[in-house]
Formats: structure tokens, C-alpha cells, sequence
């Protein structure tokens, strides 16, 4: 179950996201205080906090979505919030975002789902180049045979499945997955903590994994960092994050339905 | 267009911004004046965020098209409005046809009847109830898609895959509804027309021709052509209101149901006055 670290050197790389003293607050309410964070190429970093902790919006201005109050936001060497949109743009092209609720567009086919950004980003493709790029991305994920099905006909494992494919349709540096495992039964979601294992070797992807599922945490993290009160209280691997007393952190596992 | 916009909107945002000065003045000295000032302040914040919103619509309207969601768009908003519009304009021209003859037949002028008809409906009926059909129909139907794809995440999906969501969305929906709605509006014009000629056929033995040469012989170019750049106006409101009550939906479930509501009750509002502008416009050409 537990997850063996392939990078042995990740510390020695260049950080592919890097996060200093981050705030963001919406009106009164204060989420983010001074958080700091490196991701290193080819790493998966587990983000663990209650709901409302502010893991989502930590990665919604990573990616973009969100501006921050104060501080820094360095992807792939652009601090993010400083790009114009034209720029924001180009980095977006190499990042992949899985969203909670997959995101994935009712009105269309999981076929165009999977087009619409190809079609818009890659304008020089021909129809059979996309149809590859296409089946390449479900083959990924294993569901070539829902092509042409429309979202409201998957399965809640299927659409996160789908929202994966989607994003790495594009060859994304980066991914960002947004409690991949929620509202999933217990064996759809060691299929997606495979599928998130699978596309960081296959890949090659640096990952932000935002969760509360300590299952999850243990078989996707390189690294887990612990988000409270608005900045990480501890970071390291999985073992060495839930080595404490400290009553914040071992209440997490106490409550989590682990082996 | 899109630099008008922005000075217009530069005027707003020193209104806003004096009028939060204000609100601090008067917060603790006169609370009544403070509440005034808030609601004034809300109003200019939306007006500035709507006309940002059509100042980014201007901007973005420029090649490439999104021209399958274009299509897909005017089949939504024309195609599948054509019942309703069919079923409406025919009881609006028996209706009208009717209720006019009594007061014509007191003196003596039921001949008139199919130019007053044909008239009233070229003129006002059809780009007016076209005008508040489609802010029904199609203004919910834009603001509650959109808004359901804004609190689902979908439009954040569509920006971080590197698209263009605005162009996608809001130009493709605004560009079909002020494309159809002229079209929308003359099939309805045509079909109050027949209306009003079925209802003429029972009091009364008339050739189809004769009726259509009688009432046709008092429209002007300038009804034709202020009816037709009347219904585009209303179409690229309707759109354009849509879209915004949309687009910025937040809240669940219950924000995309006050996206749709608000889209119906703005754009009905708002058509009512372009309908009075428009008239008053209309009129310095007669």
C-alpha cells in the first residue's frame, strides 16, 4: 500500500513549484497565512487538512484561478501571479488540473471533453493525429470503451478517470489533483491512487495532491505536508509526518480509517 | 467600442470610489444617508462590472471563431424557440385583429384594418413580444447553463486547459441570440400576419393577396429597417445579460437559480427601455 519513493535526488533538483509566504484571504476570513512549499520534478506532494483548511485554494492560485493577497507563486520559473493573461496561458498549456467534481463539460461526448483542448491549443493537428491523442489519453486511464458517452452516463470513478485523461491529453509538467478520491468507494479509489502513481512514472509529472483520505496520502505521497491554520505544520514523508504527539496531526490518523 | 467602454467605466469606478468616502463620512454621522450611499454605491458596481463585462465581449469578439458552438448556439436559441413563437404570434394576431375591429367598424374604417394590423405589428407587437419570449425562453436558459457550469467548476476547467472560456461561451451565445432574433422577429411578424388575415376571412370574403398588398402598402423602410436593428439590440441584450448573470453565478444551486431569475427580470427591463428609446428614436425620422 505505502508508496516506494522513485526519486531519491528529488531535494537536489530545481523545484518545479516553489511558495513563499503566501496569503490569501476572502473578506474577513483569513485561509492561507505565509505558506511555504517546494515541489520537486517527478514528485508527488500529498497536501493533508480538514475541509476549509484552504488546499484547494492553494492550488487554484497555483493554477491560476485565484490571486493571492501577498507572496510568491513560482511555476516552472514564472511567479504566476505577476503574468499577464497571454502568459498565464502558456504555462497553463503545461499544467493538468483534476478537479473534485472532474469538471467535465455535460453538454459535450467524453470524445470532445478530450478534444477541447487539443483542438484549441494545437491548431496544426490533423483529425487523425487528435483521434490518437484522443485514444492514447483513455487508454491511460482504461476507458477507451466510453468514448462516446456523455458525462451524465459514467460512473463517479469513471469521470474522475475521465477529468484525468482530459488533463493529460495536453503532456502536462504539472498536476493538480483536488481531493481525487472523494465520494469514491474504497476500491475506485485505490484505482485512482494507481492512475495518479501511473501518470507520475509514465509522465513524468511533478504533483500537488490536495486530500483528507489518509489512504490516499499514503499510496500517491513522496512527501506529505500537513495544512492548519493557514500554513504546514509538518512536513515529510508519510512515517515520519504521523511520528508525533502532537494532538492536530495524530487526531487526523485517529479519525481516518486505515490500516 | 472596447476604449468607450473603458472610459465610461473609469467614470464609474471614481463615482464608486467617491461614494465609499462618503459611506465613511456619514457611517457614524448619518446612517440614513450611509445606507443610500451603500445601495448607490452597489448599483454603480454592477453597472461597472456589466459594462466591463460587454468591454471584454468587444474585445474578444476578433477571429477565431467558435463557429460549431456558433451554430450549435443559433439552432438552441432560433430552432427550438420556433413553437413557442409560432403558437404566440398567431393568438397575437387573431387577438389584436379582433379586439381592433370594434372600435374601426364605429367608423366605418374596417377597410383599415389590415394596415393598422400590419402596423402595429411590424412596428412594435413583433420585435417586442419576439424581444420578451426569448428573454424567457432563452435568457433562463443561458443564465442557468452557464451559471450551473460556473458553480460545477466547468468554466474553471475550460481556463486552466489553457482555452478560452469567454470566447467559447459568451461571444458564441451572444452572437447567435442578436443573429436570430431578427429572424425570430420577422417569422413572427408573418405569422401574426396570417393570424390577423384568418381572422379577417370570418367577418369578411378577402383574397390572401389583397389582405397582404392592403397591409403592406403602409410599412415603410424605416419600419422594416428600425424593427430589425431594434430586435438585434434586444438580442445582443438578452445575450449579453445572460451570459454575465451566468457567468458570475456563484453560490450552488441556489446562485444558478438567481442567475436565471435575474437574467429573465434584467433582460425584460431592459428591452422595455431600449422599446421607449428606440420609439423616441424612431420617431425623429418620421
Amino acid at each position: 500500500m505505502h508508496k516506494k519513493t522513485r526519486h531519491t535526488n528529488i531535494q537536489d533538483q530545481h523545484a518545479d513549484i516553489m511558495i513563499r509566504d503566501l496569503h490569501k484571504s476572502f473578506g474577513a476570513n483569513t485561509v492561507l497565512k505565509g505558506v511555504n512549499l517546494d515541489v520537486f520534478r517527478g514528485e508527488n506532494v500529498v497536501v493533508l487538512g480538514r475541509s476549509g483548511t484552504g488546499k484547494s485554494v492553494l492550488i487554484k492560485i497555483i493554477a491560476g484561478l485565484l490571486k493571492p493577497d501577498s507572496g510568491t507563486v513560482v511555476v516552472l520559473g514564472k511567479n504566476v501571479p505577476a503574468l499577464d493573461d497571454k502568459e498565464l496561458l502558456q504555462l497553463r498549456l503545461k499544467i493538468g488540473f483534476s478537479f473534485q467534481s472532474s469538471a467535465l463539460y455535460d453538454s459535450m461526448t467524453v470524445k470532445e471533453n478530450l478534444e477541447f483542448p487539443l483542438l484549441r491549443n494545437s491548431r496544426n493537428l490533423t483529425r487523425a493525429e487528435i483521434n490518437t491523442h484522443v485514444e492514447e489519453a483513455l487508454d491511460a486511464v482504461g476507458l477507451k470503451q466510453t468514448i462516446l458517452q456523455y458525462p451524465s452516463e459514467l460512473s463517479g470513478g469513471q469521470r474522475k478517470r475521465i477529468g484525468i485523461a482530459r488533463t493529460l491529453i495536453m503532456r502536462p509538467l504539472i498536476m493538480l489533483y483536488d481531493e481525487p478520491t472523494a465520494g469514491l468507494d474504497p476500491i475506485t479509489s485505490v484505482e485512482i491512487n494507481n492512475l495518479i502513481n501511473e501518470v507520475q512514472e509514465r509522465y513524468n509529472t511533478s504533483s500537488i495532491i490536495i486530500t483528507h483520505d489518509l489512504t490516499c496520502a499514503k499510496a500517491t505521497g513522496d512527501r506529505v505536508a500537513v495544512l492548519l491554520d493557514g500554513s504546514f505544520i509538518r512536513t515529510g514523508s508519510f512515517e515520519e509526518v504521523f511520528a508525533t504527539r502532537d494532538e492536530r496531526i495524530t487526531s487526523f490518523y485517529k479519525y481516518n480509517f486505515i490500516n | 467600442m472596447g476604449k468607450k467602454i473603458h472610459f465610461f467605466n473609469t467614470i464609474l469606478f471614481k463615482i464608486s470610489g467617491t461614494l465609499l468616502e462618503l459611506q465613511q463620512v456619514f457611517m457614524k454621522s448619518n446612517p440614513r444617508t450611509y445606507i443610500i450611499s451603500k445601495k448607490l454605491d452597489g448599483f454603480f458596481s454592477d453597472v461597472y462590472a456589466i459594462m466591463s463585462f460587454i468591454g471584454k465581449f468587444f474585445r474578444e469578439l476578433g477571429p477565431p471563431y467558435e463557429w460549431r458552438e456558433i451554430i450549435r448556439q443559433c439552432y438552441m436559441v432560433g430552432w427550438k424557440s420556433l413553437p413557442l413563437i409560432s403558437v404566440t404570434s398567431f393568438v397575437v394576431g387573431i387577438v389584436f385583429t379582433k379586439q381592433s375591429r370594434p372600435s374601426l367598424s364605429e367608423f366605418g374604417a374596417t377597410s383599415w384594418l389590415p394596415s393598422l394590423v400590419a402596423i402595429a405589428i411590424f412596428r412594435a407587437l413583433a420585435p417586442l413580444v419576439t424581444a420578451l419570449i426569448a428573454a424567457g425562453k432563452v435568457g433562463s436558459n443561458i443564465g442557468a447553463e452557464l451559471g450551473s457550469m460556473r458553480v460545477t467548476e466547468q468554466i474553471d476547467a475550460m481556463e486552466v486547459s489553457a482555452t478560452n472560456p469567454f470566447k467559447f461561451l459568451v461571444v458564441s451565445r451572444v452572437l447567435a441570440t442578436s443573429c436570430m432574433l431578427p429572424i425570430l422577429m420577422f417569422y413572427m411578424a408573418f405569422i401574426s400576419m396570417i393570424g390577423a388575415y384568418l381572422n379577417i376571412l370570418v367577418n369578411e370574403d378577402t383574397s390572401f393577396s389583397a389582405f397582404f398588398i392592403k397591409a403592406l402598402e403602409k410599412i415603410t423602410f424605416l419600419d422594416f429597417f428600425s424593427s430589425l436593428i431594434k430586435t438585434i439590440v434586444f438580442g445582443f441584450s438578452i445575450g449579453i445579460i445572460g451570459c454575465y448573470q451566468g457567468y458570475n453565478a456563484t453560490q450552488g444551486t441556489q446562485g444558478v437559480g438567481r442567475a436565471a431569475n435575474f437574467a429573465v427580470v434584467t433582460s425584460m427591463f431592459v428591452v422595455f427601455i431600449e422599446e421607449i428609446i428606440a420609439v423616441q428614436i424612431t420617431s425623429w425620422f418620421r
